[in-house]
């Protein structure tokens, strides 16, 4: 009877293309997911961005799906489509009708070599583009959080935000995207993940007729220069017309194979509340946090919410605090630091590692309720590690000891390895 | 099978909610409860509503309902504050309440095996919240806080602009959330106050969805709300109509610092309960959504080039919410992103939408239902729509024929009756250089 009963198939087809299937029969749909081991860590200046704006190009069509064609014939089956960009990957995916996710399988079967990149469509897709990143502008804790990870990383790509920096947003050519796409859309460098309401044996077969002519060539070599350790806190202020101030503290943390990374999660949750690592479906309230109760119970802040990614090489640890108007962001650091003395010198009690264990429990439970975050799952987790550890993180979780949290604390959350970015209204209050 | 009309998708409709699989119960003091069990995973949501929402709010004090909602959860006789969320998040629960223009809704869930835990949490916020005044003080700089970020933010602004000149002189002109010069004013005791008016279980919907049998659900529910009494006696009156604007309005908020404009533009629109509510949505699926944006998206954003979004929108609800387009674009192109839409709205309102738009429309509107009611919470909000809106339990069953049997004669008759292009409300908020 549970969606979760039901074990994975995975193949890889000669051209190299990771293959993952999931039969589930609760709903006739079939959730069909591409990702592509391509983002912001694979970018370089001058063409900061590339990434995100090829993605947003495997829209504009092919010889056989010109571009409005595509849209239409996903829509009018009542599909839900769509794509993310972010630092490690790029992901497309297609939640249908049974008996209609040919079609989706088709497009991105299609769409792997085939994609037109016109010069008139990267034109116009340039202002579109650059409206999306004037619309994150328009958010004082983007422009905060873009000098956080630019500070945070001096060396390694995951320095510029996935959307590109403007300068390059304005200058980059049909080339640069189209060179781009052609090194990193391949099948050594993709993982189809397919999960719903099928028999495994024809859908391989399926995919297989569809994407076996693709030709073979070998995975790009990644070209990602590590992040040398930080050598001493780090500082930086954003100011800006709005009156709302804003403080986040960014600590360099594991990346998601590190043993050390379900300890932190367990200090995430027992700090700021369990962070709902599912696409889709709603997380749970984090006021019972020990950053809630001292930060926003105690009248400094009007919110708080910790923000930990898997990710393939070491990212960020932040807590991002919206602080009252009656406070400071120094009073609010004041209190944070008084809590994160805390954990580094006293071990959390039993009761709050159980509680993490048992949030993180109730969170997957409500995951596998909607094939498309089962089949995301499948694979997403790829990108960074294997199903293996999407499979096993409960019971990696369950193993975390309190004196595992105090040993993470002490390694990762010391001054010398932080940015603090405090986010300031230029005039003071001003009531408008 | 049920098979609607040659080239829609044909869908098995008893696998949707219907009366073979909804339990509903109406009880002796008026609540109305709905279940219906799902045993695929270890799961179960709790949603509903009830009457009373920011159009309850007394002269000056917008946000009161909102801020009646927020404080349920603060405190009651007999648990604290602490001892809620406690209750709640050790299970890996949520629970949370929230007003809208016209009811305050709530939604919870939790592991099926918890669903008492979360009822008696409900039944306690609902019925005895204590609203202490130390957490009324702390929820209102909370607020204050949010309304400061909400009147820095251009797509709020807008909106909040539109609002007041598409329903001048009606409710629906203020806010929800409220003003930071209202919320301001706002005491315990005028949450207390408002809460005994207003919260009862007259007109008070559950739904129960997930790994509980549905009889047992509804048991459980009048086990818990069953005896409560009090509340508004009689049925509320009805929402006024609203007219658009005798002649184009426009309205420009300046906020500096930006990179970006949002324009809201548009018009009120049919209630849910208006006939044309149906015509009409399946018609601003075609002019704003359908694929990405429908005409609007390919005219703004495909063609120009303009706006990473631009969509249309309509709200429906129990009065004459808002049809509206909505699109954030770089300032310098404001006015013609709102040239290519008012040429868009004069087309819609000219000429009947094109067969092959209307057919792609209705397959969509029937082929996403098995995505929409996939999940729990899916499932739950459509039960709570059919209540809501008395739809009927084969709501769901029926909907493939009802969207079937549209005609484009039907969805042009709509657009007409709402839309005026030379009766809109245009609102801009944006930096300076954004031109009005």
């Amino acid at each position: 009877m549970s969606q979760n009963g039901g074990s994975i198939t995975k193949t890889r087809l000669r051209n190299g293309l990771e293959v993952r299937l999931k039969e589930i029969h609760t709903a006739p749909l079939i959730s069909s997911w591409i990702w592509y081991r391509v983002g912001s860590r694979n970018e370089r200046q001058g063409t900061t961005g590339v990434s995100h704006w090829v993605e947003h190009m495997q829209f504009k069509g092919t010889p056989d799906f010109p571009a409005g064609v595509l849209d239409r014939a996903i829509s009018r089956d009542g599909g839900i489509w769509n794509a993310m960009t972010w630092v490690d990957w790029t992901a497309y995916f297609e939640t249908m009708p049974a008996d209609k996710i040919d079609l989706g399988l088709r497009l991105e079967a299609d769409r792997m070599m085939s994609s037109l990149f016109e010069e008139a469509e990267v034109d116009s897709e340039r202002t579109v583009i650059i409206s999306e990143r004037q619309g994150h502008e328009n958010e004082p804790t983007f422009r905060l959080a873009e000098e956080i990870q630019a500070a945070a990383f001096r060396v390694h790509p995951y320095h510029h935000e996935v959307i590109g920096d403007m300068a390059d947003l304005e200058r980059m050519t049909r080339e640069d995207l189209y060179q781009h796409y052609r090194r990193f859309y391949t099948p050594a460098n993709a993982v189809l993940a397919v999960a719903g309401d099928f028999r495994t044996r024809p859908m391989l077969e399926n995919i297989r007729a569809l994407f076996k002519d693709i030709p073979g060539v070998e995975r790009p070599e990644p070209q990602v220069r590590p992040e040398p350790a930080q050598r001493g806190e780090k500082r930086v202020t954003v100011e800006g017309v709005e009156e709302t101030t804003h403080l986040e503290v960014a600590y360099h943390a594991p990346k998601a194979n590190d043993p050390d990374f379900f300890a932190l999660a367990v200090l995430d949750s027992v700090l700021a509340g369990a962070s709902n690592l599912n696409m889709f479906g709603s997380g749970i309230p984090n006021k019972t946090s020990r950053l809630y109760r001292s930060l926003v119970a105690g009248d400094i802040a009007a919110s708080v919410q910790g923000q930990l990614s898997a990710t393939i090489d070491p990212h960020l640890y932040s807590i991002e605090i919206t602080v009252r108007p009656d406070r400071t962001a120094e009073e609010a650091l004041a209190v944070l630091d008084w809590e994160l003395d805390r954990v580094v010198n006293e071990a959390l009690t039993v009761d709050e590692v159980e509680k993490a264990i048992k949030q993180a429990r109730a969170l997957f439970a409500y995951g596998s309720e909607s094939i498309t975050n089962q089949a995301f799952w499948m694979g997403y987790s790829e990108m960074f590690a294997d199903y293996a550890w999407f499979e096993t993180y409960l019971d990696r979780l369950s193993a975390v000891t309190a004196v595992d949290v105090l040993s993470i604390a002490q390694k990762y959350l010391v001054a010398s390895n932080r940015v603090v970015g405090i986010y300031r209204p230029k005039n003071g209050a001003q009531r408008g | 099978m049920a098979k609607v009309k040659p080239g829609l998708p044909s869908l098995d409709v008893r696998s949707f909610p219907g009366p073979e699989t909804i339990r509903r119960r109406a009880l002796k003091n008026g609540l109305v409860v709905l279940a219906r069990q799902n045993f695929s995973s270890p799961s179960v949501v709790i949603s509903g509503f009830l009457r009373a929402g920011a159009i309850d709010d007394p002269v000056g004090q917008a946000g009161l309902a909102d801020i009646t909602a927020s404080a349920l959860m603060r405190g009651t006789p007999s648990r604290s504050f602490d001892q809620i969320y406690e209750s709640i998040e050790s299970i890996g629960a949520s629970l949370g309440f929230g007003a809208g223009t016209s009811s305050t809704s709530f939604r919870g869930k939790a592991l099926a095996e918890d669903l008492n835990v979360l009822l008696s949490i409900l039944e306690d916020v609902l019925r005895y919240p204590s609203f202490p005044k130390d957490q009324v003080d702390r929820l209102r700089s909370e607020k204050l806080t949010a309304l400061t970020m909400r009147d820095q933010d251009t797509g709020s602004i807008a909106q909040l602009t539109f609002d007041e000149l598409a329903y001048a002189g009606h409710p629906y002109r203020f806010p929800s959330d409220g003003y930071r010069e209202t919320v301001g004013q706002l005491k315990a005791g005028g949450l207390r106050a408002f809460h005994r008016r207003y919260y009862g279980p007259r007109g008070t919907v559950v739904a129960v969805v997930g790994a509980v049998d549905a009889e047992a659900a509804i048991h459980a529910v009048e086990s818990h709300l069953g005896s409560w009494s009090g509340g508004p006696r009689t049925p509320r009156p009805e929402i006024p109509s609203m007219a658009p604007p005798a002649e184009t309005i426009r309205g420009r908020v300046r906020l500096d610092g930006k990179s970006q404009s949002d324009i809201v533009l548009g018009t009120p629109g049919p209630s849910r309960f208006d006939p044309a509510f149906l015509p009409a949505a399946l018609g601003n699926n075609i002019l704003g959504r359908f694929g990405l944006f429908g005409r609007i998206g390919d005219a703004v954003r495909e063609d120009a080039g303009l706006a990473y979004y631009a969509y249309s929108s309509l709200a429906g609800g129990p009065g004459p919410g808002p049809w509206q387009v909505i699109a954030g674009v770089n300032p310098a192109n404001a006015e013609q992103a709102i040239d290519l839409t008012l040429l868009e709205l004069k087309r819609f309102v000219d000429e009947p939408v094109t067969p092959e738009e209307l057919g792609d429309n209705q397959a969509n509107f029937i082929g996403r239902l098995p995505l929409q009611l996939e999940s729990n919470e899916g499932v739950a909000g459509a039960l709570v729509n059919i209540e809501r809106y008395g739809l009927g339990l084969d709501y769901y069953q029926q909907y493939p024929g009802l969207i079937a049997g549209i005609t484009r004669e039907e969805i042009l008759e709509a657009a007409r009756r709402f839309i005026d292009p030379d009766r809109l409300a245009i609102a801009i908020a944006g930096p300076e250089g954004a031109p009005a």
